[in-house]
C-alpha cells in the first residue's frame, strides 16, 4: 500500500500540478475581469505553433539519454544561418519572378533545408563531445551553447552578407541586430489557410506544421532506428547487449534534435516577423526545457504529448500573465519575472529528480 | 645517475611546468598581445587593473572551499551577492553612513548568507554531481526571486519609506547610488588604521590564546603566544612614532598607499620576516635555499621598480590599504580553514564521498558547511565590491557574479576540482586585465568596440565549457576505474551498508 | 582476560525476511593466532562478518541470535563504531583510500591529530588545526610495523595496488586497542608475489598478538598461513580444525560436501553427442570484464549438449559470455560453427544466432519500464527487422504482428501477467527471467547462453525455469551454455561441468563427479575430469 502511495506522489509532480492549476486560475482571473480573452487565446495559439517545434526538439535528445538540449542553441544559430542565406540569395524575388506568391514558400523550404544540412553536421560534432561527457551532459551542453552563441555573435558581426536588408545601413558587412522578415518568409506559415472564428485568430498552416513535425517524430520513434534510440537512452547496458552502438544512437539523437532546433527557430522567426541574430537565443533553450518538463516530462524520459500539452501551458500562462497583472497590479508588468520563476523553478525541481551523473549513487 | 640527467631533467621540469599552467600561459600571451594591440598607455591600463582586482578577488575568492569540497565551480555565489544587496537596501533606508554603515551591512547580510547557504547546500545534496547546473539554474531562479523582492515587495508589502529610492510607489530605482553613504567606506581606511586595528586584533587573540592555554599542550606555544603579544604590542607603539615622521606620516596616513613605496617596504618587511623565521624561531620549513630564492626575488623586484618606465607605472597607481588587507585575510582564512579538522574533513568528502563516509564523516553536513561559508564570503566579497563601485544596478548587478567569478579562477589554472588561492589571485588579474585591454584592442584592430563585448563572453563560457568539459573526461575514466572495484560480488553490500 | 579467545561467537543465527542464511554458527578466534573463514559463496561468510563488524544491514533486518564475546566478556556491537572501540578492524577489499592523499592522510583519514585553537574553543573540535607532525610519526610508526618502507608524504593515487593494501593495513594497525583484524579476500586483487608477501605480513602481525580472520577461497594459501579455520556451508558451522589436523582435498569436500537434490525431473534422452562436433570454440580466449576477468582460456563446445560453467564469484565464468557477446573487451579465437566471431564488434554474435540471457536481469537483461511485448521482440526487431512492416523506403513497428507473438510466448512460457501490455519491472523475478528466455527463444537461437538463470528467484520458479532449458535441449537439439554459481545446479542438468578459477579453466569434470574434485577446482587446483574419462 505504501508503495502504491509513493509510487502514485511520485507521477504526481508538485510543481507541474502547481503550474496548471496557476494557469487555469490566471484564464479564470482574466475571464472574470472583463479581459478580451479571445484575442490571448490567439496569440497563445501562435506562440504554441512557434515554440513547439523548438520544444520538439527535446524529445530526440532526453530519448536517446542525453537528456534535455540546453545547447539548442547550435540548432537555433544554424537555423538563423540557413534563413539569413535565404535572404542573402534573395530566393523570395526569384522565385516570385517564375510564379507569384511561391517566393515566401522556396525560402522558408531553402532556408530549412540549408539550415537542416548545417545542423546536422554542427549536431555530429556536438555528440561526439558529449560522448566524451557522460554524466556531465546538462552543465556541458549550458555552457557549449552560451559560448556558441556569443561565437556567433562575433561571426555575426564581421559575416560578409552584402544583401542591404541583412547589413548594417552603415557600414559594409554585419548583420543587423534584427531584421525584418516581411520580404522573405514572414508568417507564411501563420496566414496559410489562417482564418478568424470569434475574434480568434487561428494559424493554421503554422499549427499544421508543428503537429507535422510531432507526427515524423512519433513516426521515427516507431521505426527500427528510433526503438533502437530509445533503448539506448532508457538502459545503455540493454541496448549494447542487444548489438546497438549507443555513441551512435547518441549521436544521432542530439544531431536529430539539432536539426529539429534549427528548423524550429525558422517556424519562430516566421511567426515572430522579425529575425533576431546575436544574443536572442540565449535563454531560448531554458524556456524549451522548461516548456517540456511542464507538460510532464522528467530528465530521462519524454513523450510527443509532453511537447504538445508543455508548450501550450507555459505559452498560455506568458500571454494571459501580463494582461492580468496589468489589470489587478495598476501598470506592472511582472510576467517576465514570472517567467524567470517558473521557469528555472521547474528545471531546478527536475535535477533534484533526476537519475543520472553520480546523484544516485548513496 | 643523477648528475648525469640534470640537464635533461631540468628540460622536462620545463616541460612539465609549462604544461601544467598552459592555462595561465595562453592567457598570458593572449593579454600581451592584446596590451601591445591596444596602444592604451600602460598606466591607465595598470591602474584599471588594480581597482578591479580590489573589487573582484575577494568573490574569486569565495569560490575555493567549496570547490576542493567536491561542489564545483559554486555558481550559487549569486545567492550571497543577494544577500549583500538586500542588506544594502536596508541600511541605506535606515540612514547609516561611512565604515558604520559598511559593518552593519556585513552583520546583516551574514545571517542572510548563511540562511541562503544552507538552503543551497541542501540543493546541491540532492542533486549530487551536477551542482554546477544545479548552481546556475539556481543563480537564475535566485534572481527572479529577488526581483519580485525589489520591484514589488519593497514598498509594496515591506514598509520602505523613502520616495528618492523608489520608483511609482513600490519597487526600487533602477540604479541604486551609494554615493551618500557607504561608497569608498572600506577603500578609504588608511593604512595606519588598518595595521593599529590588526595589532589589536592579534593582541586579544593571543590574550584569548593564553587564557586557554589550559587546552594548549604544550609550554612552548605559550611562550610563543607572549612573544607576539609583546610584539603586536610594540607594533601598535611604533604605528604611532611612524605617524610622527611627516614624510612616513603621509604615506600610511593617506586613504590610499602608493604602490611603487609598498611594494618597495613589502619586499623588505618580506625577507627580514623570513631571516627572522629562519635563525630566531628556527623553523624548519625555511630551507637556506629558499631563503635565498626569495632574498634574490625581493632584490630583483626593488631594483626593478627604480627602473624609470617601471617607476612611472608604480607611482601612478595607487592601491587601497584595507581592501588590500581584507584581500589578504581571506586567502589567509582560506588556508586556515583547510588546515583544521573541518577543512581535511572537505576535502576528503570532495576527493570521494564513499570514503569519506565509511571515514565517518558526515558528508551531507560538510557540503553544506562548505555552501555556506562560500556564500558568506560571497556576500562580504559582493560588498565590497559595491562600496568600491558606489552605484548599482538595482536588478542585475548580481546577474553575473557567478560567471565572472568562476571564469577568473578557471583563468587563473584552477579545474573544477582543485583550486587555490594563488590561482584565484594570479586568474583575476589575468581575466581582468583581459577585461580591460580587449575592447581597447578591438577597437584598434576593427574600429569597434561593440564586438569585443561579445569576445569577453565568448571567453568566459569558453573556458567555462572547456574546462567543465575536461573535467567531465577525466572523471568518465575514473568513474569506470571506480565501479570496478566496487563491482566486486558482496562487498558492494558492504559499501552500500556502511550508511 | 580470562578466556584463551579474543572472540568467541556462539550459536549465531539470522535470518533474512524468513530465509534463514545462518543457523547455530559458531567462530572461535585466540589472539595471534590466524584464522580462516572458509565457504562457498553464499556459505554465510559474509553475513557472519558483517555481525561481527555492527553493520546496519543486519540490524535493520531484525538483529541476529546468538552471542559474541570479545576477551571473555558479552557484548553487543550494534554499529562499526562500536566495532572498531572492541578493537575490530577490517581491511576491505575495495581500497578505502583517497588517492589525492598522502599515504599519511589516508591512514589518518578521520581520526587525525589536532591541536586546539582559539576558535575551536568557541566554534566546536572541528576547528582545531591539525598536527601533520604528529600524523606523520603515527603514520610511519605504522607503515614500519607491517615492513612498508614508502616516504609517509607519497601520494597514494600514483602505487601499485599491493602498497595500497597495506596502507589499508596500516590504517587499521595505527588504531589503538586493535585486537581483531578481518581481511576479506584479500590476495584477490594481489599479484602473486604482492600476495605472497601480504601473507607474511599477516604472520607479522600475528605475531604482535593481534588475532586474524582471513576470508578466502584459496586453500593453498590457508594451509600456508592460517593456524587454525572454520568451514561454513549452507549457513551452517561445518567444523573448526587446525591446519596441521586437514589436508586440502578434506577442506574441499568440507566446503563443497552436500546431497545433489534433483533439481529438474528425468527427461527422456535420446540425443548423441558427438565429442568432435563443435559448435563452439574459444582459444586462448581473454575478457578484460571488471572483476570477471577471464585470462587466457580454451574451451569446445559440442553441439546439442548442456555445458555447464561454474566457479566462485569474481573468478571470471560470468566473462565468458559477456565477452562473446561483445559487451566487454574480449580478445583471442572465437569459433562458431567454424567461422570465427569477431567480439570487439558489438552485435556479430547476435547475428549468428548466438543468444544471451545476462545474470544482470534487471541491468542488462530487460527494459524495465517497457512492456512485456517490446521486451520479447526487441531483439528480433533490431537485428532480424521482425515485427517491422515494410513501407517501401521506411519500417514501421508492426505493432499487431508483435502483440501476438508476445502472446503466444506468455501462454507458452505460462509467463504470469495481466497481458502483453504490463510493464515488465512489475513482474516478480521469476517472471522476468521467463521473459528474457522468451525475447532469446523468439531469436531463434543456435546457441543459448543462460547466465545465472535462477538468481533471485524463487524455488518453484527456479524449477521451472530450468526444466525449460532441459526441454529446450532435448526436444529442439539446442545447444545451451548455463553459467551459474550455484554447482548443485549445475550438476543436475549439464552434461559437462567446466569449473573457472582465476580466469582459467581449472577442470572440466562430470555431474558426478566427487565433491572433493570440484572443491579443489573452485579453489584453482587443476584436475583432470570429464574429458579424460572419454577419450
Amino acid at each position: 500500500m505504501m508503495e502504491k502511495l509513493k509510487s502514485a506522489a511520485k507521477r504526481m509532480n508538485m510543481p507541474r500540478l502547481i503550474i496548471i492549476l496557476f494557469f487555469v486560475f490566471i484564464v479564470l482571473l482574466a475571464y472574470f475581469n472583463d479581459i478580451n480573452v479571445n484575442s490571448f487565446i490567439g496569440s497563445t495559439l501562435k506562440y504554441w505553433g512557434m515554440w513547439g517545434v523548438l520544444v520538439l526538439a527535446m524529445v530526440p535528445s532526453i530519448k536517446c539519454g542525453i537528456g534535455p538540449n540546453f545547447g539548442i542553441s547550435l540548432g537555433i544559430v544554424c537555423g538563423l544561418l540557413g534563413s539569413l542565406l535565404s535572404i542573402e540569395f534573395g530566393i523570395t524575388d526569384m522565385f516570385n519572378a517564375i510564379l507569384p506568391g511561391l517566393g515566401p514558400w522556396a525560402a522558408i523550404a531553402f532556408a530549412m533545408i540549408s539550415s537542416a544540412f548545417f545542423a546536422w553536421f554542427v549536431g555530429v560534432g556536438y555528440g561526439k563531445i558529449l560522448n566524451c561527457v557522460k554524466g556531465s551532459e546538462m552543465t556541458v551542453t549550458t555552457y557549449i551553447g552560451y559560448s556558441f552563441i556569443y561565437l556567433m555573435c562575433i561571426v555575426w558581426f564581421r559575416a560578409p552578407f552584402t544583401n542591404s536588408e541583412i547589413k548594417w545601413p552603415i557600414g559594409a558587412s554585419g548583420v543587423r541586430n534584427s531584421l525584418s522578415m516581411e520580404s522573405s518568409f514572414g508568417e507564411v506559415l501563420n496566414d496559410f489557410l489562417g482564418f478568424e472564428i470569434a475574434g480568434v485568430y487561428v494559424p493554421t498552416g503554422l499549427i499544421l506544421f508543428f503537429l507535422l513535425c510531432c507526427l515524423v517524430v512519433y513516426l521515427y520513434f516507431r521505426s527500427k532506428s528510433g526503438m533502437a534510440m530509445t533503448a539506448a537512452g532508457a538502459n545503455p547496458n540493454f541496448a549494447r547487449a542487444n548489438g546497438i552502438d549507443v555513441d551512435k544512437m547518441r549521436v544521432k539523437g542530439i544531431a536529430i534534435s539539432t536539426v529539429l532546433g534549427a528548423i524550429g527557430i525558422i517556424v519562430y522567426t516566421q511567426g515572430f516577423g522579425i529575425l533576431q541574430a546575436y544574443t536572442a537565443p540565449l535563454t531560448m533553450g531554458f524556456q524549451c526545457v522548461a516548456a517540456i518538463l511542464i507538460g510532464g516530462a522528467t530528465t530521462g524520459k519524454a513523450k510527443i504529448s509532453h511537447v504538445i500539452i508543455g508548450t501550450f501551458i507555459f505559452q498560455g500562462l506568458l500571454m494571459f500573465t501580463p494582461s492580468v497583472s496589468n489589470k489587478l497590479l495598476a501598470g506592472t508588468d511582472i510576467s517576465d519575472t514570472m517567467r524567470q520563476i517558473i521557469q528555472n523553478g521547474v528545471i531546478l525541481y527536475a535535477l533534484t529528480k533526476a537519475k543520472g551523473g553520480s546523484s544516485n549513487e548513496e | 645517475m643523477k648528475n648525469n640527467n640534470n640537464g635533461a631533467s631540468f628540460g622536462s621540469n620545463l616541460k612539465t611546468a609549462l604544461f601544467n599552467n598552459k592555462v595561465i600561459l595562453l592567457f598570458t600571451v593572449l593579454c600581451i598581445a592584446c596590451i601591445m594591440t591596444s596602444g592604451s598607455p600602460i598606466n591607465y591600463i595598470a591602474s584599471e587593473v588594480f581597482s578591479r582586482f580590489g573589487r573582484n578577488a575577494c568573490l574569486v575568492l569565495a569560490l575555493i572551499i567549496p570547490c576542493l569540497a567536491g561542489l564545483g565551480m559554486n555558481f550559487g555565489i549569486v545567492v550571497g551577492a543577494i544577500a549583500a544587496q538586500i542588506a544594502i537596501f536596508f541600511v541605506v533606508h535606515w540612514g547609516f553612513v561611512g565604515i558604520g554603515g559598511f559593518l552593519l551591512c556585513a552583520l546583516m547580510a551574514t545571517p542572510m548568507a548563511i540562511l541562503f547557504g544552507w538552503l543551497l547546500g541542501k540543493l546541491y545534496n540532492k542533486t549530487k554531481g551536477s551542482e554546477m547546473i544545479t548552481g546556475l539554474v539556481l543563480g537564475f531562479f535566485a534572481d527572479g526571486l529577488y526581483r519580485l523582492f525589489t520591484l514589488y515587495i519593497i514598498g509594496g508589502v515591506i514598509p520602505y519609506d523613502d520616495p528618492n529610492l523608489l520608483d511609482r510607489g513600490f519597487g526600487l530605482r533602477n540604479a541604486f547610488d551609494l554615493s551618500d553613504s557607504i561608497k569608498y567606506a572600506l577603500d578609504d581606511i588608511s593604512f595606519v588604521i588598518v595595521f593599529r586595528v590588526l595589532m589589536i586584533a592579534l593582541i586579544v587573540l593571543q590574550l584569548l590564546k593564553l587564557v586557554f592555554a589550559s587546552k594548549i599542550k604544550h609550554e612552548e606555544s605559550k611562550k610563543s603566544c607572549l612573544i607576539k603579544l609583546v610584539l603586536s604590542a610594540l607594533g601598535f607603539g611604533l604605528s604611532f612614532v611612524l605617524m610622527m615622521v611627516p614624510g612616513i606620516a603621509s604615506m600610511i596616513g593617506g586613504t590610499r598607499l602608493i604602490l611603487s613605496d609598498t611594494l618597495r617596504v613589502a619586499m623588505i618587511v618580506y625577507v627580514v620576516y623570513l631571516l627572522i623565521k629562519r635563525f630566531a624561531v628556527k623553523d624548519e620549513d625555511i630551507t637556506n635555499s629558499k631563503l635565498i630564492k626569495a632574498a634574490i626575488a625581493a632584490v630583483l623586484v626593488l631594483g626593478l621598480s627604480y627602473v624609470p618606465a617601471i617607476r612611472n607605472v608604480l607611482r601612478s597607481i595607487s592601491i587601497s590599504a584595507c581592501t588590500y588587507a581584507v584581500i589578504c585575510l581571506f586567502c589567509f582564512f582560506n588556508n586556515w580553514i583547510l588546515d583544521t579538522k573541518l577543512g581535511q574533513d572537505m576535502r576528503t568528502v570532495g576527493q570521494n564521498r564513499i570514503v569519506a563516509g565509511s571515514a565517518g564523516i558526515n558528508v551531507d553536513g560538510i557540503r553544506i558547511i562548505a555552501t555556506c561559508i562560500s556564500t558568506v564570503l560571497a556576500a562580504w566579497g559582493q560588498l565590497i565590491y559595491l562600496q568600491n563601485l558606489g552605484t548599482f544596478n538595482t536588478v542585475q548587478q548580481q546577474s553575473n557574479v557567478g560567471l565572472y567569478a568562476v571564469a577568473a579562477i578557471l583563468v587563473g589554472g584552477a579545474s573544477v576540482q582543485k583550486a587555490n588561492n594563488r590561482q584565484a589571485i594570479i586568474g583575476v588579474v589575468l581575466f581582468h586585465t583581459l577585461f580591460v585591454v580587449a575592447p581597447l584592442a578591438a577597437t584598434q584592430l576593427i574600429g569597434d568596440s561593440a564586438i569585443s563585448e561579445y569576445i569577453r563572453m565568448f571567453i568566459c563560457y569558453g573556458v567555462i565549457a572547456v574546462s567543465l568539459a575536461m573535467h567531465a573526461w577525466k572523471k568518465k575514466g575514473f568513474k569506470v576505474e571506480q565501479k570496478s572495484i566496487v563491482d566486486d560480488g558482496d562487498n558492494k553490500d558492504v559499501v552500500k551498508t556502511l550508511f | 582476560m580470562n578466556s584463551e579467545y579474543v572472540v568467541k561467537m556462539n550459536g549465531i543465527s539470522k535470518e533474512f525476511s524468513g530465509n534463514r542464511v545462518l543457523k547455530d554458527v559458531s567462530l572461535m578466534v585466540k589472539p595471534g593466532e590466524i584464522h580462516a573463514l572458509m565457504g562457498e559463496n553464499g556459505a554465510g561468510k559474509s553475513t557472519l562478518m558483517n555481525i561481527l563488524f555492527g553493520m546496519p544491514a543486519i540490524w535493520n533486518t531484525g538483529g541476529y541470535d546468538g552471542t559474541i564475546e570479545i576477551d571473555g566478556e558479552t557484548v553487543k556491537i550494534d554499529s562499526p563504531q562500536k566495532a572498531m572501540e572492541c578493537g575490530i578492524g577490517m581491511v576491505h577489499q575495495e581500497f578505502m583510500l583517497i588517492p589525492g592523499f598522502t599515504a599519511t592522510e589516508n591512514i589518518k583519514l578521520g581520526r587525525e591529530v589536532t591541536t586546539p585553537t582559539v576558535a575551536s574553543s568557541f566554534l566546536g573540535k572541528s576547528l582545531e588545526v591539525l598536527d601533520r607532525r604528529q600524523m606523520r610519526k603515527d603514520a610511519r610508526k605504522a607503515m614500519d610495523t607491517i615492513g612498508l618502507s614508502i616516504d609517509e608524504n607519497t601520494l597514494v593515487g600514483g602505487l601499485p595496488v599491493g602498497y595500497m593494501q597495506f596502507i589499508e593495513i596500516a590504517r587499521e594497525i595505527d588504531k589503538t586497542g586493535m585486537k581483531l583484524l578481518i581481511f576479506d579476500e584479500p590476495t584477490a586483487v594481489l599479484t602473486e608475489s604482492e600476495a605472497e608477501r601480504l601473507l607474511k605480513t599477516m604472520k607479522v602481525i600475528a605475531g604482535k598478538g593481534i588475532a586474524i580472520i582471513f576470508i578466502t577461497h584459496r586453500i593453498d594459501e590457508v594451509i600456508e598461513v592460517a593456524d587454525s579455520l572454520t568451514v561454513l556451508r549452507d549457513g551452517t558451522f561445518i567444523a573448526r580444525l587446525e591446519t596441521k589436523d586437514v589436508n586440502a582435498s578434506k577442506i574441499a569436500e568440507m566446503m563443497i560436501g552436500r546431497k545433489v537434490e534433483k533439481l529438474v525431473d528425468e527427461t527422456e534422452d535420446n540425443r548423441s553427442l558427438n565429442k568432435d562436433d563443435v559448435v563452439l570454440k574459444l582459444r586462448d580466449y581473454h575478457v578484460d570484464m571488471p572483476g570477471e576477468t577471464v585470462r587466457g582460456i580454451d574451451l569446445d563446445v559440442r553441439r546439442g549438449e548442456i555445458l555447464g560453467i561454474g566457479g566462485l564469484a569474481g573468478q571470471g565464468k560470468i566473462g565468458i559470455p559477456n565477452g562473446i557477446l561483445g559487451l566487454y573487451h574480449a580478445s583471442g579465437t572465437v569459433e562458431f560453427e567454424g567461422e570465427s566471431i569477431d567480439p570487439s564488434k558489438l552485435g556479430d554474435a547476435l547475428k549468428r544466432h548466438i543468444v544471451f540471457v545476462s545474470e544482470d536481469r534487471r541491468g542488462v537483461g530487460l527494459l524495465l519500464e517497457e512492456s512485456i511485448e517490446q521486451n520479447i521482440v526487441f531483439t528480433a526487431t533490431q537485428v532480424e527487422n521482425k515485427f517491422m512492416r515494410n513501407y517501401g523506403f521506411f519500417r514501421q513497428y508492426d505493432k499487431a504482428a508483435a502483440k501476438k507473438h508476445a502472446e503466444d510466448m506468455i501462454k507458452e512460457l505460462d509467463i504470469r501477467c495481466v497481458g502483453p501490455e504490463q510493464l515488465v519491472g512489475s513482474l516478480s523475478g521469476g517472471n522476468q527471467q521467463k521473459v528474457c528466455l522468451a525475447r532469446a527463444l523468439t531469436m531463434d537461437p543456435k546457441l543459448l547462453i543462460v547466465s545465472e538463470p535462477t538468481r533471485g528467484i524463487d524455488i518453484g520458479a527456479k524449477k521451472l525455469v530450468l526444466e525449460l532449458l532441459v526441454k529446450l535441449n532435448r526436444e529442439t537439439g539446442m545447444t545451451i551454455i548455463v553459467v551459474s554459481s550455484e554447482l548443485n545446479e549445475l550438476r543436475s542438468l549439464s552434461d559437462r561441468i567446466a569449473i573457472v578459477s582465476d580466469g582459467k579453466i581449472s577442470g572440466i569434470l562430470k555431474p558426478d563427479d566427487s565433491d572433493a574434485n570440484f572443491g579443489l577446482a573452485m579453489s584453482g587446483v587443476k584436475v583432470g575430469g570429464a574429458d579424460d574419462g572419454e577419450a
